[in-house]
């Protein structure tokens, strides 16, 4: 900056200044408020989204979906995100154990989150079921081919947990890396049968047809919402999360598929 | 001139492309050189290329030893060809390259080779069978090409401006050693110059093609010393006038009027050489037959003498010494007098 | 003095001199903008417990099939992909520019739409898969032949642009010249054309080869993930990523190295033999 003339030096600093300031100073509940949620809570969180902005004029709210443990790892980065919902218990905490949650929010409402849904496996056929499937044991079968959480991903650890209650074994033909892959190949009739949440079988549609199975109640899933601790805008964050717990939350929830925490 | 021979190659090339319009008749005999003159875009190439079936004809034929082959595709005709930069196989040993030809023609790869090998030794290439064509000097590289050519024993032979690709140093040496090689083969030779001096030493007659019809054909002396046309009057270095004869007084075109030493009559085209005008400043006391005041219009370097452009009543080019220019002391724009022997105008019927 | 005149004694050669700045600059920038994420993968690599993990079943059968299905990828491009690139750049039949701009579609298509297309058409519901089911048996998704069909279609196009562009470039006076001396068309091809354009025939399946190597959204859509049948280095690195970042980066480290390894090598006989 040495050679810089006097005059450009004090422009510089004026609108280093003038950067700044943009930053706050504003209305405190206007503006942007970034949620990070798993991708299965999509067609739910974008309802909720809309009553939010109603009830809240002038609060945007930015959806950033993707696989949990994606979204776990960009807050970890520092991904300047205000609120995480998980698929998944585990996810949460590496966040907890990473970001962290705010700590008056966590004291109020549970350090690891606060629970506002569970999703339960469903045996998933095509709708015209080749394989005639009727229960779990039917995947077993040797003519039966179906595709499953890989182990890695959430959905593959509930899709263990629900398999070892029942004491199956089942090899199947893929290992998909996400859960929707596994709704693809059924939707398609590549496979006969795959296990998916209740939720994936709710958006497919009419093409596909979801079986429940006692065995599921061993491995639901429960989803847990969190402020985070480096969150922009605390306050509207803090809004959206008891929207999300409250009743009103819950039927729209409900209505996607999930199951009550 | 093949009169008293077979004719190998009787042909009628006829073919148009957008504005362009060939249209040239060919007879060679067996054993004669056909030399196509001319200048660049005059469809000399586009003949050759038809020759060979690689463009097709609009119209017309082409007869190989009496048989047709106007539809023949390229792969079967009895043809060899040696193209501009001779294109030989760069992937392939110099003994491969004349080998090809024979192998296509389901020769056995052993019997290929030792025809390659004999054609090679022939050309006095027996050291570089197994060289690498990029290894190859031009002439070597035009003597495998002429090889790779002979190798399939073709009827009719195609050179197509063997001697572009040549620098000038060794040309000299190269074109002579063609002229023998090509004094061996008995079938029809046509080749493709825009050269005059290739087209004299290469070739027993000359087809001049410009604007893609033949102007002029004959031996190379006649063309060489009767011009029919200012191209070729310029290629071989003549001054050329048309004009109609009475007696050995030549009324030109242009008014001016030459006196020659031949008698003829009606239309006629008198040439005679640059070297034959002697230039004054003054008009000449014993004076020649012809004397033309003329003005210069340049003046240009030719070899060891400088040539001088004139304008006036008759336009033409004289060659006088360094020597004579100083002493002349001409400018453009200077007036001279130009003067001709009437021994030195030939004069031949128009 | 003019240039005309040789000077005696040792010739004077003027030197190559600096390569200019505004060319080196972007050059440097973009050899770091390359290298450098890789740096990253190298520096944070498990160093200690590497050996151990590098020689895991599931990672040497993971690399054992890509290394064979990326080859025989390369193999179907060369026998599909260089007959059609003759004909794109060699003949002139109706509707050529158009095959031209499908050819490319795979470039532009994200991998994981490749994958569902071949699944809507080799699948077992499929337009053409459902006949293969029902008259042979076949069924083509969730095999390793999927994961070569899925490499192959997005690794085509780099064959076939690669080899058009040298048929484009190369001097067709050569076939000329070979077809006087009676060469058929197919001789024409197989012993001028194809020599000549041999290093752009070797660029293109080395790219090609690379892509496949590479290749995970069409793969995991229509091949799926099985390890040891259809679970590819990229795949395993996906998977591994979901749990354990670490063996992500050793993966990727060890497909990393090997292609490098491989190109190499080709590209070194490619130099020595051309």
């Amino acid at each position: 900056m040495r050679d810089l003339p006097l005059g450009l030096t004090a422009a510089l600093t004026a609108a280093a200044a003038a950067l700044t300031a943009c930053g706050g100073g504003t209305d405190p509940e206007a503006g942007e408020m970034t949620v990070f949620a798993a991708a299965s809570l999509t067609d739910a969180f974008e309802e909720l989204a809309a009553e939010f902005e109603a009830r809240h004029p002038g609060t945007e709210v930015v959806l950033n979906f993707a696989g949990s443990s994606e979204l776990a790892a960009q807050i970890n980065a520092g991904a300047p995100a205000d609120v995480f919902a998980a698929a998944d218990t585990a996810t949460m905490g590496q966040v907890v154990e990473g970001e962290g949650l705010n700590d008056e929010w966590a004291a109020e409402h549970g350090e690891d989150g606060a629970v506002f849904a569970t999703n339960a496996l469903r045996i998933a056929v095509p709708a015209d079921d080749p394989a005639g499937i009727e229960d779990l044991d039917d995947l077993a079968g040797a003519d039966v081919s179906v595709a499953l959480c890989a182990d890695e991903v959430p959905c593959g650890a509930a899709t263990a947990a629900a398999l070892e209650a029942a004491g199956l074994d089942i090899t199947p033909v893929t290992y998909e890396g996400d859960v929707r892959a596994v709704l693809t190949k059924v939707e398609l009739g590549e496979v006969d049968a795959g296990l998916v949440y209740a939720t994936d079988v709710r958006a497919a549609g009419e093409g596909v047809t979801g079986i429940s199975f006692p065995e599921a109640e061993e491995a639901v899933n429960a989803y847990p919402i969190g402020l985070l601790a480096d969150a922009p805008r605390p306050g509207p964050a803090a809004d959206w999360i008891d929207l999300v717990l409250s009743q009103d939350g819950a039927a729209v929830l409900a209505e996607a598929g999930f199951g009550a925490p | 001139m093949g009169e008293h021979r077979v004719s190998v190659l009787c042909a009628d090339l006829r073919l148009s492309r957008g504005d362009f319009d060939l249209d040239v008749a060919l007879s060679v005999a067996a054993g004669e050189v056909l030399a196509l003159l001319g200048p660049n875009g005059a469809g000399k190439s586009s003949a050759l290329r038809a020759l060979a079936g690689l463009l097709p004809l609009t119209a017309g034929h082409v007869r190989v030893d009496g048989d047709d082959h106007t539809r023949t595709p390229v792969e079967r005709r009895p043809i060899g060809m040696v193209f501009q930069d001779y294109l030989l196989f760069q992937h392939m040993s110099t003994l491969d390259n004349v080998a090809f030809g024979p192998r296509c023609q389901g020769e056995s790869k052993a019997d290929a080779r030792a025809r390659a090998a004999e054609l090679l030794g022939h050309m006095d290439l027996a050291g570089y069978t197994r060289a690498r064509p990029r290894n190859l000097s031009g002439g070597q590289a035009q003597r495998v090409a002429l090889a790779r050519a002979l190798a399939v024993r073709p009827r009719l032979l195609l050179l197509d401006e063997p001697m572009a690709a040549l620098d000038v140093s060794t040309r000299l040496h190269v074109r002579g050693r063609l002229r023998r090689l090509l004094e061996e083969f008995d079938g029809a030779t046509v080749l493709v110059t825009h050269d005059p001096l290739d087209a004299m030493v290469l070739a027993d007659r000359i087809a001049v093609v410009e604007g893609g019809r033949v102007v002029q054909e004959g031996a190379p002396a006649e063309v060489a010393r009767r011009p029919r046309t200012p191209y070729v009057a310029r290629l071989v270095g003549l001054n050329l006038f048309r004009g109609r004869a009475d007696g050995t007084a030549v009324a030109l075109d242009g008014g001016a009027v030459v006196e020659v030493h031949e008698a003829h009559h009606g239309p006629a085209l008198v040439a005679f050489p640059p070297r034959a005008v002697a230039l004054y400043r003054r008009r000449p006391d014993g004076s020649p037959r012809n004397l033309w005041e003329l003005t210069v219009d340049g003046v240009e370097r030719f070899g060891d003498q400088v040539r001088v452009h004139l304008t006036g009543t008759l336009d033409l080019a004289a060659d006088i010494s360094p020597a004579a220019l100083a002493e002349l002391g001409l400018v453009r724009g200077d007036t001279v007098w130009a003067g001709v022997k009437a021994a030195e105008a030939e004069c031949y019927p128009g | 003095m003019t240039g005309s005149a040789a000077p005696a004694g040792p010739v004077l050669r003027a030197r190559p001199g600096r390569p200019p700045w505004p060319l080196v600059l972007p050059a440097l920038v973009g050899v770091a903008f390359l290298v450098l994420p890789m740096l990253g993968l190298v520096v944070r690599a498990p160093w200690p417990d590497m050996g151990r993990r590098v020689t895991e079943p599931d990672v040497l059968a993971a690399l054992w099939l890509s290394l064979s299905t990326a080859t025989v990828t390369t193999a179907l491009c060369l026998v599909f992909g260089v007959p059609l690139a003759w004909l794109l750049a060699r003949t002139d039949f109706p509707g050529r520019r158009l095959v031209r701009a499908l050819v490319a579609v795979p470039l532009v298509v994200p991998p994981v739409v490749g994958g569902v297309a071949l699944l809507l058409l080799l699948g077992r519901n499929g337009l053409l898969g459902r006949y293969l089911d029902a008259w042979f048996g076949i069924t083509v998704p969730f095999t390793p032949a999927a994961v070569v069909l899925a490499q192959t279609f997005v690794a085509m196009p780099f064959l076939v642009i690669s080899v058009e562009g040298a048929l484009r470039g190369a001097d067709r006076r050569y076939e000329e010249a070979a077809a006087t001396l009676g060469a058929g068309r197919v001789t024409v091809f197989t012993r001028v054309t194809l020599p000549m354009v041999l290093p752009g025939v070797g660029a293109g399946a080395i790219l090609c080869w690379a892509r496949a190597l590479g290749e995970f959204g069409a793969t995991i859509t229509f091949a799926g993930n099985f390890p040891g049948t259809t679970q590819t280095m990229p795949l395993a690195v996906y998977m591994a990523m979901q749990r354990d970042p670490e063996a992500a980066i050793v993966l990727s480290l060890v497909l990393l190295l090997v292609s490098l390894a491989v190109l190499a090598t080709l590209r070194e006989k490619w130099v020595n033999t051309a």
